[in-house]
């Protein structure tokens, strides 16, 4: 028997490759090297690797613009539009975070590479799963992106809630790959490929006469992804998690983890069981509508700022499926706008609230930030713009990206669900004004200033910035979304 | 130059202003004399624009200065400006009132953020009467609640973070309503046309084609996030704690302002675009705001703070703004009109009054009060024009507008009026109970020594009590801007309700 070897389109890979090499460089530096490898050169390495995967992701937009979306190693890699965008969100999240995470490393004193090693490893998982075009590389990306993910999250040692998050998300993660993996497997016994493409041509052109096994697959496949995002009913980890990681790493998880899953998950609801769109549509529309309202109730309660923050992502997570449910070019264009928008909020969010944990990073109940913009008037009005961009106000690019994924849903007679998505952004508000009131409020205790390193400084700049002027001219982002995603979907 | 540019200069001078006041952190004082100027050059703007309207404009609906682009085509973004008979003195009112609100109630304590606030709130609230455009419309709407928020939390009274979140939930909740009905108007719209752009052009979306039961649905979307902003009984809750809570210049823009862009929006896109709804949702609309008129009476008789006081007395009115916008009859929703401009001015005087007195005295409890007409009497005669102008007093323009609707909504839906007649006879009783205790018998203690009205307080209530009294002695160059473009309103929406 021969082996064929597939052949290999290497432009559509090098992110990828990028991203991993650059890990594995950074090891063979820390086992090669006399003494330790110096920070900063660690986090160069980091940055250089995410700013050549975005030159990288430039010149894979000019390929597909020339010669359309393409696929590669049999069928199982796909370079589109859509992964362009995607990719270079992933890489700007990483460069974001390694800022964050280099001045959160002096500030802890943590030597070494590891934690550039294993964000590094991981995103490459991120970025594997928004190139996907088969169930099985999905899966080889979530656990990619998942294994450097349990590491990261217990990388504090001092803390035992680092290890005991890391452990929930362990446990809990490899139930979910375990649960998707057998989804897989039930699609492939319904179809007879693991092949997205390959799926949505079978589907197209056969009935099923017995449905069940693809509809159990596709069950359970939605409950791996389910998992990832972090939706109701399937959230229980996340508020430990993110509560316990160290806050750098819960900026990454809440940022790249988000945009690979919803990647994958459009690839496979929208190019893979497109045409089962009304079986999953009702049970999308309840995980939705749990999802929304859950997140942003569960919200209010909490006085742990890091909490807080996981519960308002499980409520993003919910508006982010709004734009999957409408199962058309608007919707899936809107999740993209969505995720484009809200991954640089949440890392510049987590960014000031790495800052003001302060050493050790433990200090996150919601009475360290009484006052603060009275104190720190820049800081508190980037965290106040920050907030208020989560909370979706206009002039700020939350506004747009909720607009854009109600539109989708309004557009496909989703009137309901969109009354419903949008109390629960009224509930949301709740909580987001009661930290903005916190931040302006004027008996605050004396505390001491918080200290802000430059390079988090540019981060956090950077997402203001980026959310106010697009909230402004929100006009480039939403072309470069919906012309990712035209070619996409079939 | 474009005629449009007098609409955009009338949002970018605030704008540019808040962000000048806002740097001026270091010089005391500079960033009010900003403040100040911008304002003024803001009322003289508008008056400008007031005089220069024209409701002739070929192919514009009685609108004038429009203007049009697209800002974001797969959002159908557009800023879209225009005023027209409707929108015209809102724009006077908006220009107006920043500038008394800064006048006569200065907040010094971090004067720089709060005049940026409040000149900020002072643009997008003109952005709103301004868009002709659904989604900038909303927009502006959502705005407006970022500006007033951080005056109430940040300078309001003891309960300022109760009252500034409840203030926030409230009309963020009903503007979901209005966010989703407007969505789905905008898709049905272009869902007639296969292939055509989604657009939010208030023009374009009011020929939509659409089902009886469609309409009706849309309409109490609509209606909901409107009465919230009113405050229309029973939405009206968040009204009182935060009139009372607000600084008096946030009051100032809230009570005299901000709701009414609960009643223009009830007019010109509730009613304006769902004419068959009408028909059915007329008769529960008056019947709200009758309720509406009598609640706020009852209640303003037995509040114990002149704020709620005032809060109360603006929720009866706000029923008789209803009424007219409600009533179909042209008569009446010209007085309706008239009457969001009658009572804002009235609200400036109110708040500005109690906000002198509340500085004098450090209270505003009724019950502490007594006899202050006596070391007060010129605080207590303006206060009597202003109250006077409230109660209806022919000869002030309270009357002339008060008067349109209650005629020109007896000829549509009489039985509504006749209850509605209570309302301005309980306005008397309590307004003329108030003025009793807090004004009349013997002063003594704190009371006795209270200092008048100073020169400066006095000339900021000039331009009330000139504009009560000019409107309503001589109200016609007013009603003859407002009245073409009612008519057309109502010409529009008149097929299926009553033509009066």
């Amino acid at each position: 028997m021969k082996l064929v070897v597939p052949s290999i389109h290497y432009l559509t890979i090098l992110p990828v490759l990028i991203f991993f090499g650059a890990a594995l460089a950074l090891v063979l530096a820390s086992a090669l090297a006399r003494g330790k490898v110096p920070l900063v050169v660690a986090t160069s390495t980091v940055i250089a690797a995410a700013t050549a995967s975005l030159v990288v992701n430039y010149f894979q937009w000019r390929c597909v613009a020339r010669a359309g979306a393409s696929v590669t190693i049999a069928h199982a890699i796909v370079l589109d539009d859509f992964s362009v965008v995607a990719s270079g969100v992933i890489a700007l999240s990483v460069i974001m975070t390694a800022l964050v995470a280099h001045d959160w490393a002096i500030r802890e004193r943590i030597s070494g590479v590891e934690f550039h090693i294993l964000a590094l490893a991981s995103s490459s998982g991120a970025l594997l799963m928004t190139q996907a075009n088969d169930l099985i590389v999905i899966f080889l990306g979530l656990e990619i992106l998942s294994i450097g993910l349990y590491v990261l999250a217990a990388f504090d040692r001092h803390r035992p809630t680092s290890s005991e998050a890391a452990l929930k998300y362990f446990l809990l993660g490899g139930f979910a790959s375990a649960i998707f993996i057998y989804g897989a497997a039930l699609v492939y016994g319904a179809t007879g490929s693991t092949n997205l493409s390959t799926i949505s041509y079978f589907l197209g052109s056969n009935v099923l006469l017995h449905p069940g096994l693809l509809y159990a697959g596709g069950a359970l496949l939605l409950v791996g992804f389910a998992f990832e995002i972090a939706a109701v009913p399937f959230h229980l980890w996340s508020p430990d998690v993110y509560e316990g990681s160290p806050t750098p790493v819960t900026g990454l998880m809440a940022s790249i983890v988000k945009v690979g899953a919803f990647a994958a998950l459009l690839r496979v609801l929208i190019s893979a069981l497109g045409t089962q769109l009304d079986t999953w549509r009702p049970i999308l529309w309840i995980l939705i509508v749990l999802t929304t309202l859950v997140g942003a109730s569960l919200a209010v309660v909490q006085r742990n700022v890091k909490r807080m923050l996981a519960y308002s992502s499980i409520n993003h997570a919910g508006f982010i499926l709004l734009g999957v449910w409408a199962g058309t070019i608007r919707g899936s264009a809107a999740t993209l706008f969505y995720v484009i928008t809200y991954a640089p909020v949440v890392v510049a969010s987590f960014a000031i609230v790495t800052l003001v944990g302060g050493v050790g990073d433990e200090h996150h109940s919601i009475e360290r930030y009484q006052g603060l913009a009275r104190r720190q008037p820049w800081l508190g009005a980037a965290f106040a713009v920050l907030l208020l961009s989560q909370l979706g106000v206009p002039l700020t690019t939350g506004f747009y990206a909720k607009f854009a994924v109600l539109a989708a849903v309004v557009d496909t007679g989703g009137g309901a669900l969109a009354l419903i998505a949008l109390i629960s952004a009224a509930i949301a508000a709740f909580f987001y004004l009661r930290w903005v009131t916190a931040l302006y409020s004027d008996d605050a205790p004396e505390a001491a200033r918080v200290a802000v390193p430059r390079s988090t400084a540019a981060v956090i700049a950077f997402g203001v910035l980026g959310t106010l002027v697009f909230g402004v001219w929100p006009g480039p982002l939403v072309t470069l979304a919906q012309h990712a995603t035209v070619l996409f979907t079939p | 130059m474009h005629a449009s540019l007098w609409l955009t200069l009338l949002l970018v001078i605030p704008l540019a202003a808040a962000i000048g006041a806002a740097s001026t952190r270091k010089v005391e004082g500079r960033a009010y004399v900003v403040a100040i100027g911008a304002s003024v050059l803001e009322l003289v703007l508008s008056l400008v624009v007031a005089c220069l309207y024209n409701d002739h404009v070929v192919g514009a609906q009685t609108f004038d200065f429009a203007t049009r682009h697209v800002l974001a085509a797969p959002f159908g973004l557009a800023y879209d400006v225009g005023v027209d008979g409707i929108s015209l003195l809102m724009v006077v009112l908006t220009a107006l009132t920043v500038l008394l609100a800064l006048l006569g109630a200065r907040v010094r304590r971090q004067e720089p953020a709060f005049v940026a606030w409040m000149l900020l709130l002072s643009c997008f609230t003109m952005g709103s009467f301004l868009s002709r455009d659904l989604l900038e419309f909303f927009i502006f709407f959502e705005l407006t609640l970022i500006p007033s928020y951080f005056i109430i939390a940040q300078w309001g009274g003891k309960e300022r973070s109760k009252a500034a979140l409840k203030f926030f939930i409230y009309t963020f909740t009903g503007s979901a309503f209005l966010f989703v009905g407007t969505l789905y108007l905008a898709f049905m719209h272009q869902h007639e046309v296969p292939g055509s752009a989604l657009t939010f052009a208030f023009g374009a979306l009011s020929t939509t084609a659409m089902s009886h039961g469609t309409a009706v649905w849309l309409f109490i979307a609509f209606a909901i996030a409107f009465a919230v902003k009113s405050p229309i009984w029973p939405f009206h809750t968040w009204s009182p704690i935060t009139y009372a809570e607000a600084p008096t210049a946030g009051s100032i823009e809230i009570a005299a302002l901000l709701a009414k862009l609960g009643t223009y929006g009830m007019l010109r896109f509730a009613v304006g675009l769902f004419p068959l709804a009408l028909v059915g949702m007329r008769p529960v609309i008056l019947t709200l705001a009758v309720i509406g008129i009598i609640y706020g009476s009852m209640l303003a008789c037995t509040t114990p703070d002149l704020k709620r006081f005032v809060a109360y007395s603006s929720i009866a009115q706000m029923g008789f703004i209803t009424l007219g916008v409600m009533s179909g009859s042209t008569i009446a929703t010209v007085g309706a009109v008239l009457l969001m401009f009658n009572h804002g001015v009235i609200t400036i005087g109110f708040f500005l009054i109690i906000g002198f007195i509340e500085k004098r005295r450090g209270s505003i409890l009724i019950k502490d009060f007594k006899g202050l007409q006596g070391p007060a009497p010129i605080m207590a005669a303006l206060f009597t024009v202003v109250m006077l102008a409230s109660i209806g007093l022919p000869g002030l323009s309270g009357f002339v507008s008060e008067y349109l609707i209650l005629i020109g909504t007896f000829a549509t839906h009489s039985w509504w009026v006749v209850v509605a007649t209570f309302g301005v006879v309980a306005a008397a009783l309590y307004l003329l109970w108030a003025y009793q205790r807090v004004f009349h018998g013997k002063a003594e203690g704190a009371n006795a020594e209270i200092a008048d009205a100073t020169p400066h307080e006095q000339w900021v209530l000039v331009p009330v009590v000139v504009l009560i009294v000019v409107l309503g002695v001589f109200p016609k160059p007013v009603l003859d801007r407002i009245t073409p473009s009612v008519q057309q309103l109502i010409h529009h929406v008149a097929p299926s309700g009553v033509i009066k």
